[in-house]
């Protein structure tokens, strides 16, 4: 029987290469030495998969064993019998030598790896296997499980139920499966978010509008971890090139050490920065005389703001985890779920302004205490872990609010007893006018009681947190020199990641010297330019037809519009025989529309092509 | 029960095969008399066929092992080319006669060199004095390999001149094996399925030692009337009777019940035998057998994420990007829905409410009987920009999602045109699959 385990993933595809192989890395240390990981594309039949199986096992074996060892070096060249039993034989062979070799080769393997360890063999794509080829594969080695102990592996992207989808039972029963679930892909992107740009010690940051960019690429498009990463790195690249002032953004020792010997045009860029620029006008005039005149006196301030930014960004970070830890909490969630979407709001303006924050404050001012407690025990938490210098107070402030929620604890027992006993009274009076009396008088009481001490205390502690996040969550684009740190063009990525081939393939078509950049091809909108390639010429004639294009009309229209470049004087000598060349050149533009997919020669009509694009003008 | 009867064999012998293969007596008496004796010419080819798992190459194995009567095992599935084939043939040839030595590897590409090396084979294993049996389990697989062989395995004998039978194995009947241009018709033998006094009778063969075999066959019996009506598999009960009697026993081994006490050990086992129905033929290592072997993976495999381990079922739920659910959706609406109907459906000026009342009402009536329909992949786009609210710009990542929808097997491609002559999509999953996704 063979014993077989599966990992379900998501449905990106450049993910899966990366986890197979740190999974058949781990394998390798601990298991066994003898895994093969096979692709749908390279097995369309049973043949092909068994030769690129063996063809692995065989070549791995050299490659632990790094000796060369003659007769498998030739085993592996020669035209092996592709087969159960030579794989059987090579197997039998493998596992009998160890004993017989030098120690000092083996000493990894033979000692972690079992006495005979399983053969791995690792489908990674199962979707796209063929049936029969996996049914055959899965048959032929249930057969000789005692001689090949045999493990698969599916990678599986989509549910597990495929399995029974793809095979028949006969073959199914022949397994024993196991399901592994890999985390969701959205899990790691929170880790990576987490790691990665909510740590104060790594200096450089997205803006709002890039890390949104980021984000909407990964969860509508792709689900992929790793273009995730591309995006950042490219980010990266984007900023250190674009923006010169960027040689500050670094751990802060170096960026004072960096500001210190900036040069004088580094400072005028500096003074070019519109944050900075803001700053010097909220200064008297004499100092901004000397921001903007003085480079040592810059280089001074300058060191100060990178100060402050570096401070900011720690205390940032602690405060919205905190909110988080709040709002994660909330009903419905108005500022999301994850920590992501909150530092996307937070990012974007103050979002105290927000109309998400309101209510989220109105959520949190109805909260019971247990969740109060417990939130005001993570942020502490937070708090405390966090570098930042300035919340002594801040935990100071939350550890009492906390011995404020015990004592109401004790009190409540006593504040009980009153009501208990104000509802006896209640029960002995009879007379109507002294039973209104004493309703009014309970209601009145109790309205009262709204603002006891549970509900002041709750007011307090949401308006404190509500003082943080006003002192501490003001957007960076707020501050000076942000600009340092952040990288906002958001519309540079979008253009590098967003790529869209059909929009690019209009525009060079319709607008020629969007790409040509020459001059005569500048031309209004809609009227077509004879100078023009051919083939946009073509191709703007054909977007003014419907599905199906006459040729002939087609080349009419073309000749007309080339004609119009040889002027009138040209008129005179064409007749209404169309030139031979321009005929040719029709044809050729049209052939190359054809090759870029836009018509197609049509059945339903001689002398007509049919367009495979709609729209138009 | 008709006993084994057969001059050339000691009586001693038949009477373990039969206590090996039971309610197979007839088939077997069957095959030993077609057999005849060693040196006898038998019938040139036998084909036997029946549904899965009745018996038919365990037969096969246990009466020529038990006679030891030479021969030549080989699964067609296994060697899935016919040069595989007849070089295992071979091998097997070399090796079946001669303990241990050394095989050497023959060359054999065709039917015309199998014939003579098998002559030479026959010859040096000194084979002539008695017959050679062939037999070629899931002989379908003979039909995918060059139209000559199989027509050449059933003239065997006539070809080699040398005293073989060759015995086809197969779950299909030989009307679906004939080739057109006619061939040596091979002697057909049926083996009907086992009926449930049967399946009793072999699956309490094998009772434990420990117990006694009332004690099992009671078992059996309870297993048979809640398994029978879903399977009559015989390899899948005998899983099931394996997975399941420990359970059965545990009120007699933690001494709540004696072996007799049928009426509390039923009670004790009806809830683990409901929950085994649900599994029949998934083999999920998950639901109970695999605990200690799980401990010892999870120990072993400690790469970064945490893994959880549930039932196969559970994890039904697909997760995709948001356009992709999208696209699924537009491909759903676009196989299932008439092209004509697009513009009333999709169009801005319909209130959307009755549009999708009408369309659910639609659809129930007839399309989805007749399964999806391809459409181009300009339907699709046009779809999917009136369903999503926001603008859609059609980069190179919505394409890129369509194609691995196709590699997920949730699209499928239609026709084998070329990518830039319109491709055409099929939308292969269900209403029900459509529904948890547009949630």
């Amino acid at each position: 029987m063979a014993s077989d385990q599966i990992r379900n993933k998501g449905v990106n595809v450049t993910d899966h290469d990366l986890t197979f192989r740190s999974l058949s890395e781990v394998l390798q240390n601990n298991i066994t030495p003898y895994i093969a990981l096979l692709e749908a594309k390279d097995c369309p039949g049973i043949k092909n998969l068994m030769q690129k199986l063996m063809g692995q096992l065989m070549n791995c074996y050299i490659d632990v064993d790094s000796s060369e060892d003659e007769d498998y070096v030739q085993v592996s060249h020669n035209r092996i019998r592709c087969s159960m039993t030579s794989l059987i034989n090579w197997y039998e062979h493998v596992t009998k030598k160890p004993d017989s070799e030098t120690p000092s080769k083996k000493r990894t393997s033979s000692s972690r790896h079992w006495q005979s360890p399983p053969v791995v063999v690792v489908f990674k794509d199962m979707e796209s296997f063929s049936t029969k080829v996996l049914q055959d594969f899965i048959v032929i080695s249930s057969q000789h499980i005692h001689e090949l102990p045999l493990v698969l592996i599916f990678g599986i992207a989509t549910s597990p139920m495929i399995i029974h989808s793809l095979l028949p039972h006969f073959v199914s029963s022949l397994l024993c499966i196991e399901l592994f679930q890999s985390l969701s892909c959205k899990d790691h992107l929170s880790t990576i978010i987490d790691k990665l740009l909510l740590r104060a010690s790594f200096p450089f940051k997205l803006g709002e509008k890039v890390l949104q960019v980021l984000i909407n690429i990964f969860l509508y498009h792709d689900f992929s971890v790793q273009n995730f990463i591309k995006g950042f790195q490219l980010c990266i690249v984007e900023h250190f090139c674009s923006q010169p002032v960027s040689v500050l953004c670094c751990q802060l020792v170096d960026a004072k050490k960096r500001a210190d010997s900036l040069s004088h045009d580094q400072c005028e860029n500096i003074r070019k920065l519109p944050s900075f620029r803001r700053y010097v006008e909220s200064q008297v005039s004499e100092k901004q005389i000397a921001l903007l005149t003085v480079d040592t006196y810059l280089k001074e301030i300058t060191q100060k703001l990178l100060e402050d930014l570096h401070v900011y960004h720690e205390n940032y970070l602690s405060v919205l985890r905190c909110l988080h830890v709040f709002t994660s909490f909330l009903p419905k969630y108005p500022l999301g779920k994850q920590i992501r979407e909150l530092y996307c709001a937070c990012l974007e303006n103050q979002v105290w302004e927000t109309e998400e924050y309101e209510s989220s404050l109105q959520l949190a001012r109805m909260l019971n205490k247990s969740d109060l407690v417990t939130m005001l025990q993570q942020c502490v938490e937070i708090f405390v872990s966090s570098s930042g210098k300035e919340f002594d107070n801040t935990v100071e402030k939350l550890k009492e609010f906390l011995t404020q929620f015990q004592k109401l604890e004790e009190e409540a027992f006593q504040e009980q007893d009153v009501s208990v006993s104000s509802q006896k009274e209640l029960q002995k009076k009879t007379d109507l006018y002294h039973l209104q009396k004493t309703l009014l008088e309970l209601k009145e009481s109790r309205r009262s009681k709204k603002l006891t001490k549970f509900e002041m205390l709750r007011f307090e502690v949401v308006d404190y947190i509500d003082s943080l996040v006003r002192n501490y969550l003001v957007p960076a684009n707020h501050k000076t020199l942000h600009e340092i740190m952040y990288f906002n063009t958001a519309s540079v990525l979008r253009e590098h990641l967003n790529a869209a081939p059909r929009i690019a393939l209009h525009t060079a078509l319709n607008n020629p010297y969007r790409y040509l950049k020459n001059q005569a091809l500048k031309s209004d909108e809609g009227s077509i330019s004879n100078k023009a390639p051919d083939i946009c010429i073509v191709y703007k004639l054909h977007l003014e037809c419907g599905r199906l294009i006459n040729l002939v009309d087609w080349l009419e229209a073309f000749s007309t519009v080339v004609m119009g470049a040889e002027g009138p004087n040209a008129d005179a000598a064409s007749s209404d025989q169309v030139d031979d060349i321009i005929h040719a050149r029709f044809i050729r533009a049209v052939s190359e529309l054809e090759l870029l997919g836009f018509i197609k020669p049509s059945k339903q009509k001689t002398d007509h092509v049919a367009r495979l694009t709609w729209g138009g003008c | 029960m008709p006993n084994l009867e057969h001059p050339a064999y000691p009586a001693a012998t038949l009477l373990h095969l039969e206590s090996l293969v039971p309610c197979r007596e007839s088939q077997v008496s069957m095959l030993l008399s077609i057999f005849g004796e060693r040196q006898q010419f038998s019938f040139p080819s036998i084909f036997i066929y029946g549904h899965t798992s009745s018996g038919k190459t365990y037969v096969m194995q246990t009466l020529l092992n038990t006679l030891q009567l030479p021969h030549v095992f080989v699964n067609c599935v296994e060697y899935f080319t016919s040069r595989l084939l007849l070089e295992e043939i071979l091998m097997q040839l070399q090796s079946c006669c001669s303990e241990r030595e050394q095989t050497s590897h023959v060359h054999c590409d065709t039917f015309n060199d199998f014939v003579r090396l098998f002559k030479q084979a026959v010859v040096s294993r000194e084979l002539e004095d008695q017959t050679l049996y062939i037999v070629l389990d899931r002989a379908e697989q003979l039909r995918e390999m060059e139209a000559n062989i199989l027509p050449a395995f059933l003239r065997l004998q006539e070809l080699t001149d040398r005293n073989v039978t060759v015995v086809l194995l197969s779950e299909i009947v030989w009307e679906l094996f004939r080739p057109s241009i006619g061939c040596f018709e091979p002697f057909t033998l049926y083996f009907p399925d086992y009926s449930i006094g049967h399946l009793q009778k072999i699956l309490s063969q094998n009772h434990p030692p420990e117990y006694s075999a009332d004690f099992y066959a009671a078992y059996i019996n309870i297993l048979l009337g809640v398994f029978y009506m879903v399977c009559r598999d015989l390899k899948e009960l005998q899983h099931l009777a394996a997975l399941n009697f420990s359970k059965y026993c545990e009120p007699v081994v933690r001494g709540e019940a004696n072996e007799r006490d049928t009426r509390k050990l039923w009670k004790n086992i009806e809830p683990h035998l409901k929950k085994a129905m649900h599994t029949v033929y998934l083999r999920e290592i998950s639901s109970r057998a695999g605990e200690n072997e799980k401990n010892v993976y999870n120990s072993d495999l400690k790469f970064g994420c945490s893994e959880k381990v549930l039932g196969l079922s559970a994890h039904t739920h697909v997760e995709l990007p948001y356009y992709s659910k999208f696209l699924l959706i537009a491909a759903y609406l676009a196989s299932y829905n008439p092209v004509r109907t697009d513009k009333r459906f999709f169009l801005k000026h319909h209130g959307k409410i009755r549009k999708t009342n009408f369309m659910k009402k639609h659809e129930k009536t007839s399309n989805h009987l007749l399964g999806p329909k391809p459409f181009p992949l300009d339907r699709l786009l046009a779809i999917l920009y009136s369903i999503v609210d926001n603008r859609v710009a059609p980069t190179a990542n919505i394409f890129s999602q369509i194609t691995s929808l196709v590699t997920l097997q949730l699209l499928s491609m239609v026709g084998h045109n070329d990518q830039l002559d319109g491709p055409r999509y099929k939308c292969t999953v269900s209403l029900d699959f459509i529904r948890a996704i547009a949630r």
